[in-house]
């Protein structure tokens, strides 16, 4: 038999979920969601600077939208793009310390950032915060004072303690340095590089980044020196 | 420029062959021409072994003009040295100056075991192309000039990515070992022709499963790879795989069993 069917033969043709670049494929399709997401997030928090009519009116049409089936059909494709984004960050992850057991004596990065080479730590930390807030100002438990239905209240009362706000503030950084990297990278592995669009696409990132890290710092802030309140 | 000598000392990897632990070693060279090539200093360097009954330093090494991808160490933390666009016979002594310390490493990878001291076994990337990286055309005369009309922009990329020797700086400078830079440069040079074509979206497919069974890590997409490359391929290869790879995934269809067609 030719060397080359040999090698078709054995080559271990499994299912795009088990093929790296399959893999890549998912965590961008479920980051395109993520960040879809966190700019719509903050967009819609946006109203907290309107005042309490307007945001909690806004946080009960998200509840009651398609007779109140809206938001859990949301939540659900959520958890879904959260597992897969984790489970394909954990298999790359696994594999890719598998490729090189062993490193260099000093290894001089060239073109790496430090939001590249985070990734997977400020990833484990979004990960830690997205339960946190969602125990904070979703369900109440990490709350001292929630107040069901009170969107606003529960907002303003909740970045009055410093501590929560601080976190919440790391943790928007931490969204940042993923963000940047991760809009640019998934734009990569859907294949869309041209000499035309290159810099559209790192520009894209950074803009994106910035308006929705912005956006979000603002809220504890505005709250902590008592323009939301 | 003048020639000037210099002195040097060399931490070097050492190891007897894929069993065994290895471990740098620490080697004085003194005199060394600026004019001198990388590879020379360290023949300079395995003379002085030699003479001394000791084991010469192994490296890898063909042509030394920099287009056959033999040679290839680490130095100083850089596949192939401090210079860009450079392959290691390439890098001169006057890269360095009087007193400087270099450390020498072999690739590291798991799909790259080392056999002796700096030497590292590239046979993955041969079984990655022998799973795809060709075309099936039946050979005879030469066929006819511009027969076949290829467009000149699509020509210039396909020899941009066909400017890659296979040489692994890609794999030695990725963060995660990834191989992704030198597939995808044996995918695009032939994705970029006419003559890929009718195997196309088959070779992304098969190529990128030999990649994976090479135990050969996944891009992260920091770059190492294009800043190491001494051919300097583009990363836009790797997304052009990328998209082939999808587009092969959405269209695939399996190939009928039994005889087949003509």
């Amino acid at each position: 038999m030719p060397v080359a069917e040999q090698y078709l033969d054995s080559a271990g043709k499994g299912g795009f979920m088990v093929s790296s670049v399959g893999k890549k494929v998912v965590m961008a399709i479920t980051g395109v969601a993520l960040f879809g997401f966190v700019t719509v997030h903050m967009l819609g928090n946006m109203q907290a600077y309107m005042g309490r009519e307007p945001m909690n009116h806004y946080a009960e049409f998200l509840h009651t939208m398609i007779h109140g089936a809206g938001i859990w059909v949301f939540r659900a494709v959520m958890l879904v793009a959260v597992v897969l984004h984790g489970w394909a960050a954990l298999s790359l992850t696994l594999d890719n310390w598998k490729a090189r057991p062993k490193g260099y004596r000093a290894q001089q990065l060239q073109a790496a950032t430090w939001s590249s080479r985070t990734m997977r730590y400020t990833g484990v930390i979004l990960g830690c915060f997205i339960v946190y807030h969602l125990l904070h100002l979703t369900t109440g438990q990490a709350h001292p004072d929630f107040k069901p239905g009170d969107a606003y209240g529960n907002f303003v009362t909740g970045f009055q303690q410093i501590g929560a706000s601080a976190f919440y503030i790391v943790a928007q950084l931490c969204l940042g340095l993923h963000m940047w990297h991760g809009v640019w990278s998934l734009t990569q592995t859907f294949g869309w590089a041209h000499p035309r669009y290159n810099k559209l696409r790192r520009t894209f990132a950074s803009v994106i980044t910035a308006v929705v890290v912005g956006g979000n710092i603002s809220f504890p802030i505005a709250v902590l020196v008592g323009i939301i309140r | 420029m003048s020639e000037k000598h210099i002195n040097l000392t060399l931490y070097v990897w050492r190891q007897k062959n894929a069993q065994d632990e290895g471990g740098f070693v620490t080697y004085e060279a003194k005199h060394v021409s600026t004019e001198m090539s990388f590879l020379e200093m360290l023949d300079v360097v395995n003379e002085g072994l030699i003479r001394k009954g000791e084991e010469p330093i192994a490296m890898d090494h063909d042509c030394r003009e920099g287009i056959c991808g033999q040679c290839g160490v680490v130095i100083n933390g850089r596949p192939h040295g401090p210079r860009e666009r450079t392959t290691t016979c390439q890098l001169h002594m006057r890269s360095f100056e009087d007193g400087d310390t270099i450390t020498i490493e072999p690739f590291r990878a798991t799909a790259f075991p080392v056999i002796k001291d700096l030497i590292v076994d590239r046979g993955a990337f041969d079984r990655i192309i022998a799973a795809g990286g060709f075309i099936s055309a039946p050979t005879g005369s030469a066929p006819d000039g511009n027969a076949i009309p290829v467009k000149k922009t699509c020509a210039d990329l396909a020899m941009d990515a066909a400017a890659c020797i296979g040489c692994g700086a890609c794999v030695a400078a990725c963060p995660n070992a990834s191989a992704m830079l030198f597939v995808s440069a044996k995918i695009s040079q032939l994705a970029l022709l006419p003559q890929g074509q009718p195997e196309r979206y088959s070779r992304v497919k098969d190529m990128v499963a030999q990649m994976d069974d090479e135990e050969f890590g996944t891009c992260t997409n920091h770059g190492e790879c294009e800043a190491a490359c001494p051919k300097a391929v583009s990363l836009e290869n790797i997304a052009r795989m990328n998209r082939d790879f999808i587009w092969s995934s959405l269209t695939y269809r399996p190939e009928s069993g039994g005889s087949g067609g003509a």
